[in-house]
């Protein structure tokens, strides 16, 4: 239901959504094959089944509309959800297949009592495009199995737990396909059923399964009689520090410290260290401008994190003054208290991660880097470049074949006089200077990468010259001579060995 | 005769190819600011001899170029690094203009978790005087971390490096199989300045089977040039180096 309703939220911004009579299914990977995910509400009248083969439904269903799933996006829905929904009560937690699972005791009078709040809870769903079944009883296991096999709203005091679950399916306890299937066959359709049996039989019959699983357990939880604590997932922490000023004024600089050591307590307290810093002025105008700055790891170093700061606060436009400015951490991380090293030396690694910092806060993220290597034929490619912040440090791989010290992106071309079309450079003109070639090896073939490079692109001969001056050149010629690629083959210089 | 400005001196080269071999402890001499002036198009030959000078310990290398500098040499080739026996990973920095270059060796020369800063710069730029050079040695110095700075296309000017050295390209050795083709490197290498050793000029060739050997001197092979006695002495000319 959530996936269904989600995706037609989202594809509505990019495209037209089929209308309500075509049936639609959301697909995912299944072990052979996709298999269905979500189904509309046409594709449920047509009896299409969670979990069936694609290719099988779209063979009874000609005009079945399939789309991609997107899980991750649920699922981050969902946790969102989770955190969203402490609106209404402080102890919120995920439950299995898109539940959620909210203990409202002591709550529900602020809401006008328990219909009440499960109206509101409906129709703010409702304003999201989401339609929410609900059930409010006093055990977990009995509210879950209400909201999604009851009749909907349904609220259930304490005395009446065993009456409401009397009706609903074995399967509204959460076993497993094997265990309803069995009840199924012994006959026990209902809940009702399955608590009327004297304890012992099940019992015996049932001691093999697991807590999770074994129906006269989770029937006892239903009915609280055992413990089903909820555990619920602990708030977003937010660090963030204000400093308001009775007159406004143009230069941040002297309130950072403050701030910083401010939030750097804050840091301290929870254990955390910053990743991402971010300082906002807010200008007498309305306006306002940030600043924001990153960690190679987290860091609650008061003294460092100012210094990411020095020649930045200069360009921040303050206008005619600001206020108000506020610094917080966008993003943290655990940092637990470190003993430094006995001997008075420093953590050579957190010095590294020191300097990235400052490197990063002046020069710019994406001008300090960490090489990593690809498997590609490719010489410019092999190569690449990531961020030092985020990225890290691999283990160069073994060369295979002579590569030069140094390479020029892009290739440089070269005008070259040869003996044979196919054969090295004997002669050649780079940066208005010309070489002659003394000794060269070579060809070595690369061919143009097919899953990856454009049609039509032409393979390269690299050769290895040196000249009369005695430097060695990294040269190749892309393409050979009628190949069907284009006219007469360029030359080019790639690289200088040592 | 040769005017070389180190501290605004004239000095007298002789007019001989020096024969003499190098000072054991020419490579071994960790230097807190080095400086290398390739030749012509020689850049690669200097970052080869800057790569086998390196310490070889774990912390990683930042090696810094300005804009100018990737433009006419290329960029470092970090494939190719293992070749010259560096196995820590080399952190790669370009900005935009050489003072840049300056302010990222020396905050990588407070920071004591590396094992090496290489910089290079293009031209000469005017940022790069003798304070620019004494400053870098001076945070070189007080954080043991050598700096390398590989100057291209620039005349050379005063410095406060304890070692200057001047690198071109020299042709190849044999190659053992194949009489076509180049075989291992070989660099005209002149140590023009050094406080506390001669000054001399070497063939150098880079030692491949070696090149995880803890001591550069192994790393890296310095021979005199062949004294033939052919020539009468005092007329043999300085071979034409390629201007830089």
């Amino acid at each position: 239901m959530l996936t269904m309703e989600r995706w037609r939220r989202v594809i509505t911004q990019y495209r037209s959504v089929p209308g309500d009579e075509v049936p639609v299914v959301l697909s995912r990977d299944g072990t052979h094959g996709p298999v269905v995910h979500g189904l509309s509400a046409a594709a449920t009248m047509r009896g299409i089944e969670a979990g069936a083969r694609v290719v099988d439904v779209q063979a009874i269903h000609p005009d079945l509309h399939v789309e991609p799933a997107d899980l991750e996006g649920d699922e981050a829905l969902i946790q969102r959800l989770v955190h969203w929904a402490r609106r209404w009560c402080p102890w919120t937690a995920r439950d299995q297949d898109h539940g959620l699972l909210l203990d409202v005791t002591g709550c529900t009078h602020l809401f006008d009592g328990e219909a009440a709040m499960l109206r509101d809870i409906r129709s703010r769903f409702a304003l999201q495009g989401l339609t929410a079944r609900c059930a409010m009883a006093p055990t977990p296991g009995a509210a879950q199995a209400l909201a999604r096999f009851g009749s909907g709203a349904q609220i259930c005091g304490a005395e009446d737990v065993s009456a409401a679950l009397a009706p609903l399916p074995v399967a509204a306890l959460r076993l497993d396909t094997q265990t309803t299937r069995l009840l199924d066959r012994l006959g026990l359709k209902t809940i009702g059923a399955l608590s009327d049996l004297p304890r012992a039989a099940l019992m015996r019959r049932f001691a093999s399964l697991k807590p999770d699983r074994n129906p006269l357990i989770l029937l006892d939880k239903a009915l609280g009689k055992a413990p089903n604590p909820v555990n619920a997932p602990p708030d977003h922490r937010h660090f963030i520090t204000r400093s308001r000023l009775p007159e406004p004024v143009i230069d941040p600089a002297p309130h950072l410290p403050a701030l910083v050591e401010d939030l750097c307590a804050q840091l301290a307290r929870a254990e955390l260290g910053a990743r991402r810093l971010r300082l906002t002025v807010y200008r007498i105008d309305g306006d306002w401008r940030g600043l924001g700055v990153a960690t190679a790891r987290a860091s609650r170093d008061a003294a460092h994190l100012r210094r990411l700061f020095d020649g930045k606060l200069e360009n921040i436009d303050s206008g005619f003054g600001f206020d108000l400015l506020t610094l917080e951490a966008l993003a943290s991380e655990p940092l637990p208290l470190m003993q430094d090293h006995l001997d008075g030396k420093r953590d050579p690694s957190a010095d590294v991660a020191g300097l990235l910092d400052r490197l990063a806060a002046k020069l710019g993220a994406d001008k300090v880097n960490w090489p990593q290597w690809r498997e590609t034929h490719k010489p410019e490619r092999v190569e690449q470049r990531v961020d030092a912040l985020h990225g890290t440090p691999t283990a160069a791989p073994a060369l295979l074949r002579d590569r030069p010290l140094r390479l020029l992106t892009p290739a440089e071309e070269v005008r070259v006089i040869y003996a044979v079309p196919e054969g090295p450079p004997s002669q050649f003109n780079w940066r208005r200077v010309t070489y002659k070639t003394t000794r060269h090896t070579g060809p070595e073939r690369i061919a143009p990468e097919w899953w990856r490079d454009r049609p039509g692109t032409r393979l390269r001969d690299y050769y290895k010259v040196e000249v009369e001056g005695g430097q060695r050149f990294w040269l190749y010629r892309e393409g050979v001579i009628y190949d069907g690629r284009g006219a007469e083959p360029r030359w080019f210089l790639h690289g200088l060995f040592a | 005769m040769t005017t070389d400005s180190t501290y605004g001196q004239v000095l007298t080269l002789p007019r001989r190819l020096p024969s003499t071999p190098p000072e054991p402890g020419v490579l071994a001499a960790h230097a807190p600011l080095t400086d290398v002036f390739p030749g012509a198009f020689a850049t690669a030959p200097a970052s080869a001899f800057v790569l086998s000078l390196l310490p070889r310990g774990k912390g990683p290398v930042l090696w810094v170029q300005d804009f100018l500098s990737r433009r006419e040499n290329g960029a470092p080739y970090t494939p190719s690094l293992r070749g010259f026996g560096l196995e820590q990973p080399v952190l790669l920095v370009t900005v935009s203009h050489p003072r840049d270059v300056l302010w990222t060796m020396e905050e990588g020369a407070a920071c004591a978790g590396l094992s090496a800063v290489i910089g290079e710069v293009h031209g000469g730029p005017e940022v790069l005087d003798f304070t620019a050079t004494k400053r870098l040695s001076l945070r070189a110095e007080a954080s043991n971390v050598p700096l390398y700075l590989i100057r291209s296309g620039d005349p050379g000017g005063l410095s406060a490096a304890r070692m200057r050295w001047r690198i071109s390209s020299l042709p190849s050795q044999a190659h053992p199989y194949d009489a076509q083709a180049p075989g291992a490197a070989r660099w005209d290498l002149e140590l023009f300045r050094a406080r506390g050793h001669a000054p001399g000029r070497w063939v150098a060739a880079h030692d491949p089977d070696k090149g995880q050997s803890p001591r550069a001197a192994d790393r890296l092979r310095l021979v005199p040039y062949a004294d033939d006695g052919a020539v009468a002495p005092g007329d043999h000319p300085i071979p034409q180096r390629s201007g830089g």
